[in-house]
């Protein structure tokens, strides 16, 4: 199910948005389609990321997945616990499987998102 | 989030309901399980059931159900059998004895391998031949070629025949009660004829997971049946369904080929650390043979390394591989190993960069990552009783 306080990608990344700072992870629906989590590549503090631009890569046993960023801002934290527990990407994608922390520039790139509502239309279809 | 062809199954992708995909008779136990399904090969399989950890680790501890019905399974018969076999693949089948299996290549006239088969010796000239999916019908259309002048036939039952295979050291417990076949007596690489969960069967003691196990070939249309008692029976064992990406990372921790990735057209046996399946010596003439003497006494031109991934990162197929910032070569499979917690890799390099301890870049997104080439392979099962 999609937290209805979140905004997501058609991509399956999710954001809360608190303020200026955006926390950005996957969705249990990405979780579940990569399966076993088992790497996760996240940029350094202080980096850009860019709306829909790439800004990381998770992979599972099997495959390799890029990462797109839901709004562009500055990484300002990294979740440091996926570094030995890539796998709280499966067990809690929507809490402590949280990817990265953003300095938002422009809040109303919010809007270019989907709600909780547009994102289980979309995973519903898929 | 996208998902990239990088898998090691690198033959898979997402299934297309359009595209026409054989199905196995155990299809509907799959689904039953909730398996996600993928094509590979040509057929609609199963990747996964719980999850590849799982399924992985199931195997490496007590044992895991998996269905291999889409293999190919040739069989050769006739006076001539031996002869016309050993003509056509690499290996000698008339040194086998009755009841014991070789591993085995069929290569084209310039050494490339075709495919890797097990070849089983079922009667001094009755042959099993057991092909990979993806390979099946090229395997048996050009194996049929070569048994034209013998006296042999080939009788191509893949599509009438189902393969369940139980693996991982709990499988003999779990079996035995079900068949009237010897197991203690069955050796690795041998094969017997019996009965299994009441049904009419070849049990061969082979797999391609590095541990102990079995493979069970019935009648198509008694694969769900023998599936169904191997479940039931290994239920208190702990025993559960694998699919394809558990099969992917076991047989890499054991340091096995798989087809498409470390061998094909472009490969032969010497490159793949597997000359010694080839019998130059053999009486007779072979399909390769004067391409692969050539390999053979001049050396191979790349060679197939394992690697363990020392930086951060995950080697993939294709990934490039350079020693000192050159080219040396390329990896054929990798994943994060789930015994041994590290990622490691196979691939080819120029053969003065095979030595255990040399020191390579794989090229992870752009970024060289170290990695130490290491001996294969990367896990063997502890010895038991």
């Amino acid at each position: 199910m999609a937290p209805p306080d979140l905004r997501y990608t058609k991509d399956h990344e999710w954001v809360r948005v608190e303020g200026d700072t955006a926390t950005i992870g996957v969705t249990d629906y990405a979780a579940n389609q990569l399966g076993d989590v088992v790497f996760v590549d996240l940029p350094a503090v202080g980096k850009a990321v860019e709306q829909f631009a790439t800004f990381g890569v998770v992979e599972s046993v099997k495959a390799v997945s890029d990462l797109y960023a839901p709004l562009s801002g500055e990484v300002v934290a990294v979740n440091g616990d996926l570094g030995s527990k890539p796998e709280l990407v499966n067990s809690d994608p929507f809490g402590d499987g949280w990817m990265i922390r953003v300095k938002v520039g422009d809040t109303a790139q919010v809007d270019e998102l989907l709600d909780a509502a547009g994102y289980e239309k979309l995973t519903a279809e898929a | 989030m996208t998902d990239q062809p990088a898998a090691s199954v690198s033959t898979t992708k997402a299934s297309d309901p359009a595209e026409h995909l054989h199905e196995t008779a155990l299809i509907g136990v799959h689904r039953a399980l909730g398996a996600r399904l993928i094509e590979f090969g040509g057929w609609l399989m199963p990747v996964q059931y719980t999850g590849i950890l799982d399924e992985h680790r199931a195997v490496r501890e007590r044992a895991g159900l998996f269905d291999l019905s889409h293999m190919g399974e040739l069989f050769v018969e006739g006076d001539d059998a031996g002869d016309a076999l050993a003509a056509a693949l690499v290996s000698d089948p008339r040194t086998l004895a009755v009841g014991r299996a070789q591993y085995s290549m069929i290569c084209a006239a310039d050494g490339g391998v075709i495919d890797d088969l097990i070849v089983y010796r079922l009667a001094p000239e009755r042959f099993l031949v057991v092909a990979n999916a993806s390979n099946a019908s090229v395997v048996s259309d050009e194996l049929a070629a070569r048994l034209v002048r013998w006296r042999a036939v080939l009788d191509d039952r893949s599509l009438a025949t189902s393969l369940v295979a139980i693996q991982g050291p709990r499988a003999a417990e779990v079996l035995a009660p079900l068949t009237d076949v010897d197991l203690a007596g069955l050796r690795y690489y041998a094969i017997a004829e019996g009965q299994v969960a009441g049904i009419h069967a070849l049990v061969a003691r082979t797999g391609y997971t590095g541990e102990d196990g079995f493979e069970v070939f019935v009648d198509w249309a008694r694969g769900p049946e023998v599936w169904a008692a191997l479940a039931a029976a290994g239920e208190g064992a702990g025993v559960i369904a694998c699919g394809l990406g558990a099969r992917d990372t076991l047989r890499l921790e054991a340091g096995m080929p798989l087809y498409g990735n470390e061998l094909d057209r472009e490969t032969n046996p010497f490159e793949a650390g597997l000359g010694r399946v080839v019998k130059l010596d053999k009486p007779g003439d072979f399909v390769g043979r004067d391409a692969l003497a050539r390999v053979a006494a001049e050396g191979p031109e790349k060679q197939l390394v394992g690697m363990v991934v020392t930086g951060r990162g995950i080697a993939r197929h294709g990934y490039p591989l350079d020693v000192d910032g050159k080219r040396t070569g390329l990896v054929t499979s990798g994943t994060q190993s789930p015994t041994l917690g590290v990622p490691i890799a196979m691939g080819y390099v120029a053969p003065g960069d095979a030595e255990p301890g040399t020191i390579l870049a794989v090229e992870i997104r752009e970024q060289p990552v170290a990695a130490e080439v290491v001996p294969l392979p990367f896990y063997k099962r502890p010895k038991s009783a």
